[in-house]
Formats: C-alpha cells, sequence, structure tokens
C-alpha cells in the first residue's frame, strides 16, 4: 500500500480493479449470503430447510409419481416404495368431474364455449392497446348475459339445472359474477358514503359496516336457510342465484371501502374545476372524480377480486360442489380413499395459479399507471 | 284547451324548477331512498310473518333455554354436558371462538413480524424462501389450508400408542396434542402477588425513566431493569415459596392419553393454519410499514449521534406502527371472522353450535342466525373501537 503511494503522485494513481471479494460472483455471495454471522446462520438453516424439503417433495410430485392406474392400490402397488409417489391417476381419473361437476356430458361444448367466450371479454378489460377496445368492452359487460344463457339454457338451448353446476366452472362463475357486478355496486355505495344526503350516507354506511362485520359464511347460511322467509310464499328461488347475490353484496362492500379510499385522495381542487365548468354532479363523477380514483384503487380492488375468488371454496359448507367439494366427495370412494394430499395440492395450484397472476397483473397495472413523480 | 296546456307546463316547470334546485333535489332524493327502504323492509316483515305463520313457526328465544342434547367435545372455560341449554351451547361456542380467535391473533402476529423483516433482509436465499412461502400461502384459499392441516394431522400423525414424543411430556397423536399440566400448589398465591407488584413497579419506573429524560436527558436502560425486576423477583418469591408448582404429566392409558391438557386437532388444525394464512398478510403490512419510513429519518438519526438500536426503537418502530397497525387491524379482524370456517372441520365455534346444531334441532333459523350475525358484528366493533382509539392516539398533529 505505501508502496504504490511513493511510486505515484497524487492524482496519477492508475484505476486499480476493486478487490476479486467485492463485485462478481463471490461478492455477491458474500454481501448477500455471508454479510454478517446473523447472516451466515440464517442461509445455512435456510438452505439446509431447503435441502431437507424440496428434494423429497420434488420425488413425490415428479420422479415417483403415478399417471396411469385405476384405483389408488395398483397405484401404490407401481411405486417402490407405496405412498413414496404422488399418484395423478386419481386426479386423471376425475378431471372432468374437477373441471365441470355434474354438468351433463353432452352439453359441455357450452361450458368449453362460455369458457373461450370468457378469455375473449377478459382480453379487452386488460390491454387497453386492443384494437376497437370500446366494442370488446361492451361485449365484455354483455358477457356475464350471455354465458348466463348458455350454461343455464332456456331460449332454444336445452335447461340445465344448477345443481348440476361443480368444480372449477362453479368457482368460475361464482368469480366472474361477483367480480363483474360487485364492481358498480361498490362504486355507488361509496358514493353514497361520501354523498352529502344524510339519508342516502347512513344507509350506505349501515350496509356496508354490516356486511364487513360478520363473515361470508354466516351471509352464506342466510342465503340457503333465511332467505325463503323474506320473498313471498312459494317463491322458488335458485340456490346458485342467491349465493350469487351474497357473494357479489359481501365484496361489493369491501369495494366500496377501497374506492372510498381513492375518492379520498382526490383533492378538493378537482370537485371544484368540475363544479366551475359547470358538470352535473353524474358528468363530473364520471369524467373527472371516478377515472382518477378508481386508477388509484386498481391495487385495492385486485386484491379484493382474489379475496372473492379465494372465498369461492366457501360453498362448500352449504353444500355445493366447487372444486374443493368435489375433491372431498372423491376422497370418500373407497376406490381410490386416502389421496388427500394430490386433491389438495391440485386444487391449491389451480388457486394459486389464478390469484398469483391476478396479483401480478395488478402489480404490472400500477407500475404503469404511476405517472406521478 | 290552452288553460290545460298551460298548466300542465306550469306543473312541469315546477318539477324541473324543483329538481334544479340542489337542496330541495336533495331532499326528494331522500325521501325517495327512505320509502324505498322502508317499504321493501316492510314487504320483507310482511313475508316473514306469513312465513312463519304458515310454517307453524313463532319468533321468540325461549329455545335458549331448552336443553341442547347435543355434544360439544371441547369446551375448556366452562362445564358443558348434553343436558345443559341451548343458550349454554352458544357461550361455549362464543367463548371457542374468542379462544381460537386470540390464540391465533398472537400466533399469526408473532409469524407475520418475523417473516415481514426476513423479506427485507439483504440474505438473498432467506429473502426469496419466505417470498416464495407467502405468495404461495396468500395465493390459496383458508379453507383448502384449513382441511389440508387437519388432514395433516388426524391422517399423517401416528395413533396414541405410537405418538410422537417429545422429552416424555409433550405428545402429538392424530387424536390431538398432549402437554403438561401446571399445578399451582399452596404457595403460588404468594408468586402471584410478587409478579404483579413487579410488574406495577415496572410500569411506574418506566414512567418515571420517560420523565427524566424528557427533563435531563438521561437514558436509563428500561428494558434491562425491567426484566431483571420481574424475572428476578417472581423467581426469588418462587424459590422462597418452596417452588410451589407442579406438572400433570399426560400418560398413556390404554388407547388414549389422561392427564395433562388434551388440545384437539380442530383446534390445531384451525389455530396452524388461520395463523399462518394471516400472518402471510401481516408479513406484507409489516414490511411495507418499514419501508414507508424514508431513508432520510435513519440517515436524520444517525446524524443526531443516535446508535442504531436507539434509531430503531425511537424513530423508525413508532413511525412504522403508524403505517402497520390500521390493516393490522383489519387483518385481526379477518381472522376472527375466518375463524368461522370451524365448520368445515369440526371445531364447535359459535357459528358451529348456534348456526349449526341448534338451527337443525330447533329450526330457528332467524333467531340463531341473528345471534352469529350479532356475536360478530359486536366482535368487529370491538376491535374497530380499540382501532380508533389508537388512531386517535397516534394521528399526525400537522399545523
Amino acid at each position: 500500500m505505501s508502496d504504490t503511494a511513493k511510486t505515484y503522485k497524487i492524482g496519477q494513481h492508475p484505476d486499480l480493479p476493486p478487490p476479486r471479494t467485492e463485485v462478481g460472483v463471490l461478492g455477491w455471495f458474500k454481501h448477500k449470503l455471508f454479510s454478517t454471522p446473523l447472516n451466515i446462520a440464517l442461509t445455512l438453516l435456510a438452505a439446509w430447510f431447503l435441502w431437507s424439503v424440496i428434494p423429497p417433495l420434488f420425488e413425490w410430485i415428479v420422479l415417483d409419481s403415478v399417471w396411469t392406474a385405476e384405483s389408488r392400490k395398483e397405484c401404490w402397488g407401481k411405486m417402490e416404495v407405496p405412498e413414496g409417489g404422488a399418484c395423478w391417476a386419481f386426479i386423471k381419473d376425475r378431471l372432468e368431474l374437477f373441471i365441470y361437476g355434474f354438468y351433463p356430458a353432452p352439453q359441455r361444448w357450452r361450458v368449453n364455449l362460455s369458457f373461450v367466450l370468457l378469455i375473449m371479454a377478459i382480453v379487452p378489460v386488460l390491454y387497453d392497446k386492443m384494437l376497437a377496445r370500446k366494442f370488446g368492452l361492451w361485449y365484455s359487460v354483455a358477457f356475464p348475459f350471455i354465458a348466463g344463457w348458455l350454461l343455464v339454457g332456456g331460449f332454444g338451448l336445452t335447461p340445465v339445472e344448477t345443481d348440476q353446476f361443480g368444480g372449477i366452472m362453479l368457482t368460475l362463475i361464482i368469480g366472474v359474477t361477483g367480480i363483474s357486478f360487485s364492481l358498480p355496486i361498490g362504486v355507488l355505495l361509496a358514493l353514497g358514503r361520501r354523498s352529502k344526503m344524510p339519508v342516502l350516507r347512513i344507509v350506505c354506511v349501515m350496509f356496508i359496516e354490516f356486511i364487513r362485520g360478520v363473515p361470508l359464511i354466516a351471509l352464506l347460511f342466510i342465503a340457503s336457510t333465511m332467505l325463503n322467509y323474506f320473498l313471498p310464499p312459494g317463491t322458488v328461488f335458485d340456490l346458485l342465484l342467491r349465493v350469487l347475490i351474497m357473494v357479489t353484496l359481501f365484496s361489493s362492500a369491501y369495494i366500496a371501502e377501497v374506492v372510498r379510499g381513492g375518492l379520498q385522495a382526490i383533492p378538493n381542487g378537482q370537485f371544484e374545476a368540475a363544479d366551475s365548468l359547470g358538470l352535473t354532479y353524474v358528468k363530473a363523477h364520471l369524467l373527472i372524480i371516478l377515472p382518477q380514483a378508481l386508477k388509484i384503487s386498481i391495487p385495492g380492488i385486485v386484491n379484493t377480486f382474489i379475496g372473492l375468488f379465494k372465498d369461492t371454496t366457501l360453498v362448500l359448507i352449504i353444500g355445493m360442489l366447487d372444486p374443493l367439494g368435489i375433491g372431498r366427495a372423491s376422497l370418500a370412494d373407497a376406490v381410490w380413499a386416502g389421496l388427500a394430499r394430490e386433491v389438495y395440492l391440485f386444487i391449491a395450484l389451480f388457486f394459486f395459479i389464478c390469484c398469483f397472476s391476478m396479483s401480478r397483473y395488478s402489480l404490472y397495472l400500477e407500475r404503469k399507471l404511476h405517472t406521478g413523480h | 284547451m290552452a288553460v290545460i296546456s298551460e298548466n300542465g307546463a306550469n306543473t312541469r316547470n315546477l318539477i324541473t324548477r324543483l329538481w334544479s334546485n340542489r337542496e330541495t333535489r336533495s331532499v326528494i332524493i331522500q325521501i325517495v331512498t327512505l320509502t324505498v327502504i322502508f317499504a321493501t323492509l316492510a314487504f320483507i316483515f310482511r313475508n316473514v310473518v306469513i312465513n312463519l305463520d304458515a310454517r307453524g313457526k313463532e319468533f321468540n328465544f325461549d329455545f335458549l333455554f331448552h336443553p341442547a342434547a347435543y355434544d360439544i367435545t371441547f369446551s375448556p372455560f366452562i362445564e358443558y354436558s348434553s343436558r345443559s341449554t341451548h343458550l349454554r351451547a352458544a357461550v361455549v361456542g362464543i367463548l371457542n371462538t374468542l379462544l381460537v380467535a386470540a390464540c391465533g391473533i398472537v400466533l399469526a402476529t408473532l409469524l407475520g413480524f418475523i417473516m415481514g423483516i426476513l423479506r427485507l433482509s439483504s440474505n438473498w436465499i432467506v429473502n426469496r424462501t419466505v417470498y416464495c412461502f407467502l405468495e404461495f400461502t396468500r395465493n390459496v384459499p383458508v379453507l383448502l389450508h384449513i382441511l389440508f392441516v387437519h388432514g395433516l394431522i388426524v391422517i399423517q400423525l401416528p395413533v396414541p400408542k405410537k405418538a410422537v414424543n417429545l422429552a416424555d411430556s409433550f405428545f402429538l397423536t392424530n387424536r390431538g396434542f398432549f402437554i403438561p399440566k401446571p399445578v399451582w400448589e399452596s404457595g403460588s398465591g404468594l408468586v402471584a402477588v410478587v409478579l404483579l407488584i413487579s410488574i406495577a413497579f415496572v410500569v411506574l419506573f418506566k414512567r418515571w425513566a420517560k420523565k427524566a429524560q424528557d427533563s435531563t436527558g438521561r437514558v436509563y436502560p428500561v428494558l434491562g431493569i425491567s426484566t431483571g425486576v420481574i424475572v428476578g423477583a417472581t423467581a426469588l418469591a418462587f424459590l422462597a415459596a418452596d417452588m410451589p408448582l407442579s406438572w400433570n404429566i399426560p400418560e398413556l392409558r390404554g388407547f388414549n392419553f389422561s392427564g395433562g391438557i388434551a388440545i384437539k386437532p380442530e383446534f390445531i388444525a384451525l389455530w396452524l393454519a388461520l395463523s399462518y394464512y394471516t400472518s402471510s398478510f401481516i408479513a406484507e403490512i409489516v414490511r411495507g410499514g418499514i419501508l414507508a419510513i424514508s431513508h432520510g429519518q435513519t440517515e436524520a438519526a444517525h446524524a443526531l449521534g443516535l446508535r442504531p438500536n436507539r434509531t430503531l426503537q425511537l424513530i423508525i418502530i413508532p413511525q412504522a406502527l403508524r403505517v402497520i397497525v390500521p390493516p393490522l387491524a383489519s387483518q385481526y379482524l379477518n381472522l376472527t371472522k375466518n375463524s368461522s370456517l370451524a365448520i368445515a372441520i369440526g371445531y364447535m365455534d359459535v357459528v358451529a353450535t348456534v348456526g349449526g346444531i341448534t338451527l337443525m334441532q330447533t329450526g330457528k333459523e332467524m333467531e340463531t342466525m341473528i345471534i352469529v350475525l350479532l356475536t360478530y358484528l359486536v366482535f368487529s366493533l370491538i376491535i374497530s373501537g380499540f382501532m380508533n382509539l389508537y388512531n386517535k392516539k397516534m394521528a399526525l398533529v400537522e399545523r
């Protein structure tokens, strides 16, 4: 060190490369894994944990798994160690049940068609650079009604009872209906809660706080046991429809709170500017306030949707057969009983893929819309 | 003819005039809203009366005082037998809900804070591991977690005869976990009194130390002294009273364990699943809260000469808590409401007792659901009440 200081004059020191332990792979290891004694301990602990969890799990899920078998016995018989691998043959055997529930087989093209239409309806909502997006959006608004007609039937199609709905299809029905109807209701509730009219405000506050204060399962119980008392005697009301209404009301209360947060973040100047332009309440909100407020609330809204999507599993408790319900019913079958892990993992994976992609999309939107400083 | 049309125009004029006046318009809207709501309520009320009459039912809560005639296997706080009343069953259910909610909140907070801080760690492998766990947990329905953990305990754990034995006193089986039960002997009252006195002393000392710090700037090692006093005094009292504590250790008798505390698998499954599910949300809240404090605050504290742990204690944590606590409270509320999923695995909470078996036996849908709804509304009112108090105390005082 002192040597070099002597050899070179101040300001004429040639650039030395940084120490080898500070940059590159070594530097990364040093800083990201082994910087302090605590970090070393944590790294070793995490490495040990991963080493003891991932290889056995990989072996169970992939290497030792069995994909074709007629029963659990045959499945386990094919393995070197019984129960040493996953028996995916079970899921394969029940896949149609998991997707369509008990929807009559000759009519399943309607479910498939609705699914394709659903994807077509999602595209204009997600991509703002699409051609003729306005028409696409109109189609998206109309989609729940088209799909409802396709799935339930009538008007030329063979009617299908809604108690035959089940599986992933049921999850998507409840999720999509809840999502598409709770947003407008939620926005109205949020506006009502901020209204200057006391009656409207109190009604909205009471509704929102009541719904947010009770668990969804209690509301579903009300839908399944109590709602008949509220309707004129003799009214027959489809259980699925009752559940859809309850789920929509439930998530609209949460959406309302998220949107209210967004509305509160809009500075007063925006309202005043809209007023001074002579815009009416409706126009001011549609053109000025809501576009900004909704933009701020997008992460919260998507989070509410994710919650709603996950909560669709609760219909299992009032006896509807969502994937989880199908899974539990299949586990009761003596031929396959005892394969709970496979079923739960399969359903978990389905929900994970749906919810994780929703949350990723919301992150992407957040970044894209972050036009502030 | 002319007169009539003029009259028509006049009335139309009047309506448009009333409508364009903001005050009258708001009055009209409110009256219409009220009318619609009352009409709907009256309609529902009428239907309820007719429907109840048609089914020969009456709206009353008399059933609460009739014998329930069903068993509740888990009632750790009050005595309950199948001859007890429905009211008692309801209370057992409410207490069970509270128990699992309280235990869940404690564990979820603990796990959530640990994972939230680990997510901020610069350690790549720890950071990524925790991230994967959090994302997977958050994006899978809580009901699935509950069923999964319950299945894990009931299917994977051995029968009592082959129980997983931890230090000969903790036993994990598929019939539940068995842990030693503390038995307090004479003289333990003294220990309790000493403990209470030392806690009171610590509270007073803390106040005095804060005052002293405010006026003189001297910092006293409050935490060290407090723990020292509480632990030391209690341990001394414990020794002086000749260790008035023994443990009732569970023993295998026949096909099951007896003695000790038996924790039902349903409770454990619900508790663990709710805790780690909620903790994955709390971790994100904690992480966000700490990240929300700008780095300038840390630098300013360092510039003032505060040591890192004092910076954390005096600057970062108080500010981060302001961001963390409101969403934290709503997570607590979510956990409490999610505990109603107990019914899926047979844990006897308020939904399973009142809203489940009592409803089925008595056919009193309205009354039982009202009790269930009121229970949860009261819980949520209490939690949000505390929340508001806290917010008021912590709110930024701006100029």
